[in-house]
């Protein structure tokens, strides 16, 4: 198998599963911290803005694991920098 | 579809380049520095301001409230920082919904920058509410072994803060190229309410996570 073949379905392979298995977790966290924060709220429903607050503030540092995967994701498919270098080995 | 507006080069000459990313930041500052300043042309006490002038007024109470709340100090000099933050990144992010404009924090440069900034901006408040001395005492507590983490923890959430808002926002314009081409007529118009959505969320969290540095940092404790 020659290298452009395999940088292809190395990267494809990679980008494919980098999102699948990183997407799993961030939502189940985030899955746990939007019921704690409802139960919260309905303990509590004065201090509902504060809790709101902090509930979205977490939620994003939380998803920032599963914007990383797909970051390292598009990179793969669309800026691979091995794959360009290839091409270019190839074309010229 | 270019990954970034970085990618898209209007004019080049030596070492000066004008790609898209500067020109839509410009076209940001432009509209915000506009819009201010034709507000504020008459100001006038009681009621008798104008509409613009009542609105910039309730945008401006309402960030230091909610600086005031999470800070639980006098919000006077974060306010301007932290308000500029979060004005010019949520216009920034509601500007590429315009047809022919993309947001500039669709581009790691500026979300970088912003993120340069609020890791400049975090000594530099804690120089001015603690002394040098005080500031830096931080790092060594509660001992001298989590030096090294304090400041790889001061590293990532910078870091941290750049790659979420470069996230966000590019995967917003990313989704709504791909439905384009592949159910052109009505999902893309809801994944760009979506993204609109995103984006406010994400100018709101940033602004929210530098308030709580800048708070860390000049606390009392």
């Amino acid at each position: 198998m020659d290298s452009i073949s395999l940088i292809g379905i190395a990267s494809i392979v990679t980008a494919g599963l980098t999102i699948a298995i990183g997407s799993i977790a961030p939502a189940l966290g985030e899955g746990r911290a939007l019921a704690q924060a409802l139960t919260s709220i309905a303990q509590q429903p004065d201090e509902a803005n504060t809790i709101m607050r902090t509930l979205f503030v977490g939620l994003a540092m939380v998803e920032s694991t599963a914007i990383y995967c797909f970051v390292v994701a598009m990179i793969l498919i669309f800026a691979n920098p091995f794959w360009n270098q290839v091409l270019a080995q190839g074309g010229g | 579809m270019a990954l970034s507006p970085d990618a898209i080069i209007f004019w080049q000459r030596g070492p000066i380049t004008i790609n898209a990313t500067i020109v839509y930041t410009w076209i940001v500052m432009l509209l915000l520095v506009g819009s201010s300043w034709l507000a504020t042309r008459r100001l006038s006490h009681e009621s008798h301001g104008s509409l613009w002038q009542t609105g910039l007024e309730s945008v401006v109470t309402l960030i230091g409230d909610q600086i005031r709340e999470i800070t639980r100090q006098p919000a006077d000099h974060i306010l301007p920082f932290v308000g500029t933050l979060f004005l010019f990144i949520a216009t920034a992010n509601v500007l590429g919904v315009v047809p022919g404009l993309r947001s500039p924090t669709g581009s790691l440069s500026t979300t970088a920058a912003l993120a340069v900034c609020v890791f400049v901006a975090v000594p530099v408040y804690g120089f001015m509410k603690r002394g040098v001395r005080g500031y830096f005492g931080q790092y060594v507590q509660p001992s001298v072994f989590m030096l090294p983490f304090n400041i790889l923890g001061e590293l990532s959430r910078t870091l941290a803060l750049a790659v979420r808002l470069f996230g966000n926002v590019m995967s917003s314009e990313m989704i709504v190229a791909i439905l384009l081409a592949i159910v052109p007529l009505f999902f893309p118009v809801v994944m760009q309410m979506m993204g609109l959505l995103i984006g406010l969320i994400q100018a709101y969290i940033f602004a929210v996570l530098a308030t709580v540095y800048i708070a860390s940092a000049t606390s009392d404790i």
